[in-house]
């Protein structure tokens, strides 16, 4: 009785929602829970597979993503919470939609939960399998500091107490030091290929100290960020050995991103990710680790993901008449440098751009914006030729347009209009005919820019139809 | 004419994007044809401190000021204090500013000892002091001028006789969210909790910071005005934006004496009782009367 009220608030609080044009992401999973705390538990019992979990700071959705499509390519029928609201209620709110268009419970729920609340969905959820992507400095005004979040996810795997799977990324110490003295089946995924790395670390570090000693790590390699191959001088600690492994990764293709998968049967096989850059090459990884846990044969699910949409504003294509936007969500250093070397291409490609840069600082996208400070825009300063210009834009537009200024970029090329519709008209307006505008946005401003494009008639809003 | 910047633990003390200080005071440098060598300095590498004209610390996670302090013990922590008292230039924010002080106390009553220069102490708080901050400061002389930024730390830290404060909290918590002060300021030494990064949008206080640089290097000097158009427009948008946002994190905000006149001022009366945006803007807007909007911020730069 009491279950059914709650799907039935829910349910209207899901039709008010959309149709005030929200898109309906954690209000109706909130409404619920109120009625019912025990709506996750109770659904989580329901489900034939059980669930999975994908935790970390980036990589979550498109992991997701990815994981979704070879999900579903098996025949398993999914609840997901692929809006990308990690939020307990924002996955309350997957099962309600879930419920509304199919009462028949699903056979797998496939979560992406925010770090702060790990523990909490192991709790109510009981995974069958977990997936860790990485650590980043992400909107640490809200968690305090990184340990903080560390220790989240470790209590939150220790929870498990040796049920099911964990799939850790093996090229991030944060990450992997987790696997020590894990019960359960764990395994390490990682890239190996020294050509995609760099002998220095070029930029924003988070964590080079051993986490047994304290000594800094000594790097054979770092891919990005803190990322690579690392040991403890004392011999305390370095990288676990890959279970799943990337070599001959080819970074080059605007689309997408190759490599070839080592440990995931008796064959290697070529892998194409259909998103660019590096980090979605860990996110493809992470994806087929999870898959093959999940008894998924590897070569089917290497299709799959080739096959998946890229996740709702990450990295997205929209067409705007004779004009093109190239969305790419930013939200911490790590990814924005990611992103940053992903749109300007190649060094040998000058073609000049337009940027639409948006910083939000809403609760949702971080109140403290001091870490633009960490994004390496002196690297896009440094191929001035490449960038016609920059319009910075969202509630601290301000603050960007002094960062751009200060990595080097000539103040001809920047511009400052905070509000996002008008910045909008006024790069398209720059952009020629054919040509594409590159738009980097914090979380809401993406959602605010969403609204604007879709009110003009593009881009369908995020809940309409499955990708 | 050159300066030498020190970076110091660049690896362990950057937590909040705090190098954009030393972006800035580099810039700001070079825009006025002044050479800015800056150099990384990491645990348990030997520095001489004569050799710099500028030091700048940036914040950390607890574990990370631990091993810091530990490295300060003995001849680096003495080469620090002669430096220091000789005048030496130094930012030190949030993690940095606490271990500077005389000590840290854990919440059990544990003190950990700090470096000492700065005559403060810090106690461990168990509420954490988030969002945006903007204080009124004397440091420049003259009337005061505002200074913007966001603060992130569950320690508290109270004022010794030895110190002045940098500045007087109008929105936000500052050192620990009861005297009304932010800072501490002891010869060339400024501690604060401002992150933001603080610099780029308060370039009269990186400005000082140079300035000090200079004259203990070659004597009295005066800086080159630069266009700081664009420093000023994030500047005031911030302080805008923080009495707006005050109201959502219900920001404690303060309104009296801003304007250093020493005369207390009548708390501000809402009509629709008491609203804090209300008393947030009122806030915000003595701060603006008094510093920004009569005299703008830059216009004491270069003097």
């Amino acid at each position: 009785m009491r279950d059914l009220l709650a799907v039935w608030a829910g349910k209207a609080a899901l039709g008010l929602s959309r149709r005030l044009g929200h898109g309906g992401s954690s209000l109706p999973g909130k409404v619920a829970l109120r009625i019912q705390p025990d709506l996750l538990t109770a659904y989580g019992k329901k489900l034939r597979r059980g669930s999975v979990v994908i935790t970390g700071t980036n990589g979550k959705t498109t992991t997701a993503r990815l994981l979704a499509s070879a999900l579903r390519d098996a025949g398993l029928r999914l609840v997901h919470n692929r809006s990308g609201a990690n939020l307990i209620p924002g996955l309350a709110s997957a099962f309600l939609e879930q419920f509304v268009e199919n009462p028949a419970p699903p056979d797998v729920a496939l979560m992406e939960v925010d770090e702060a609340v790990f523990p909490d969905a192991v709790g109510r959820l009981r995974p069958v399998g977990v997936v860790v992507t990485n650590f980043f400095r992400d909107q640490l005004d809200r968690y305090g500091e990184l340990d903080t979040t560390v220790s989240h996810v470790r209590r939150g795997l220790e929870a498990m107490a040796g049920e099911g799977f964990v799939a850790l990324n093996a090229d991030d110490p944060l990450v992997a030091y987790l696997g020590r003295g894990l019960r359960g089946r764990v395994t390490y995924y990682g890239v190996d290929d020294v050509r995609v790395g760099t002998k220095e670390m070029t930029q924003t570090r988070e964590q080079r100290q051993c986490l047994v000693c304290g000594r800094i790590l000594d790097y054979d390699v770092f891919y990005y960020s803190h990322l690579g191959d690392y040991r403890c001088p004392g011999g305390d600690f370095s990288r676990p050995p890959l279970t799943l492994k990337a070599t001959d990764v080819a970074l080059d293709g605007a689309l997408g991103a190759d490599f070839t998968l080592r440990g995931g049967g008796p064959r290697d096989l070529r892998v194409t990710v259909p998103v660019p850059g590096l980090y979605n090459v860990y996110n493809g990884l992470a994806a087929l680790a999870a898959a093959i846990m999940l008894g998924i044969p590897v070569e089917r699910a290497v299709s799959s993901v080739a096959e998946a949409a890229p996740s709702f504003g990450r990295m997205e294509r929209i067409a705007m008449d004779d004009r093109e936007i190239l969305m790419a969500l930013v939200k911490n250093p790590t990814g924005y440098n990611q992103v940053l070397s992903t749109l300007l291409g190649q060094a040998s490609d000058a073609r000049p751009r337009w940027f639409l840069m948006a910083l939000n600082d809403k609760y949702a996208d971080g109140t403290d914006i001091s870490w633009i400070w960490d994004v390496d825009f002196e690297a896009m300063a440094a191929r001035e030729s490449a960038v016609a210009g920059v319009v910075a834009s969202g509630t601290r537009s301000h603050e960007l347009a002094l960062r751009l200024k200060y990595a080097g970029l000539p103040a001809a090329k920047i511009a400052c209009v905070p509000s996002l519709s008008e910045a909008l008209d006024r790069t398209l307006g720059s952009v020629p005919t054919g040509g594409t505008l590159y738009v980097t946005p914090t979380y809401t401003a993406m959602l605010e820019l969403r609204n604007v494009i879709s009110r003009r008639g593009y881009a369908p809003q995020f809940w309409e139809g499955e990708v | 004419m050159r300066l030498a910047i020190c970076h110091l633990y660049p690896d362990l003390m950057n937590l909040y994007g705090d190098r954009g200080n030393v972006i800035t005071l580099t810039r700001r440098s070079e825009w006025r044809g002044i050479r800015a060598d800056v150099s990384a300095v990491g645990l348990g590498e030997d520095v001489d401190f004569t050799a710099y004209d500028i030091l700048f610390m940036g914040g950390g996670q607890d574990k990370e000021q631990k091993l810091i302090c530990e490295d300060f013990q003995g001849l680096k922590g003495r080469a620090l204090t002669q430096a220091v008292e000789d005048g030496i230039a130094f930012l030190a924010i949030c993690g940095a500013y606490q271990l500077l002080g005389r000590y840290y106390e854990t919440g059990c009553g544990e003190r950990l000892p700090g470096i000492g220069l700065l005559d403060v102490e810090t106690r461990a708080g168990k509420k954490r002091m988030i969002g945006n901050v903007v204080i009124a400061s004397e440091l420049g002389g003259g009337r005061p001028r505002t200074l913007v930024g966001f603060e992130n730390h569950s320690g508290r830290t109270y004022l010794g006789a030895r110190v002045r404060p940098l500045g007087r909290v109008c929105l936000g918590y500052g050192n620990n969210g009861e005297d009304g002060f932010e800072g501490a300021v002891y010869r060339n030494v400024v501690g604060t909790y401002l992150h933001g990064s603080v610099l780029p949008k308060n370039p009269w206080l990186a400005d000082w910071l140079i300035a000090r640089a200079l004259e203990r290097r070659y004597g009295p000097t005066s800086l080159a005005p630069l266009d700081d158009g664009l420093e000023r427009a994030a500047h005031d948008a911030a302080i805008i934006h923080a009495g707006r946002l005050a109201r959502l994190y219900r920001t404690p905000v303060r309104s009296r004496d801003i304007a250093g006149t020493g005369r207390r001022r009548q708390p501000v009366r809402a009509t629709a009782g008491d609203d804090p945006e209300h008393k947030a803007n009122a806030a915000v807007a003595v701060v603006w009367r008094a510093t920004v909007a009569g005299q703008t911020m830059g216009k004491e730069d270069g003097k």
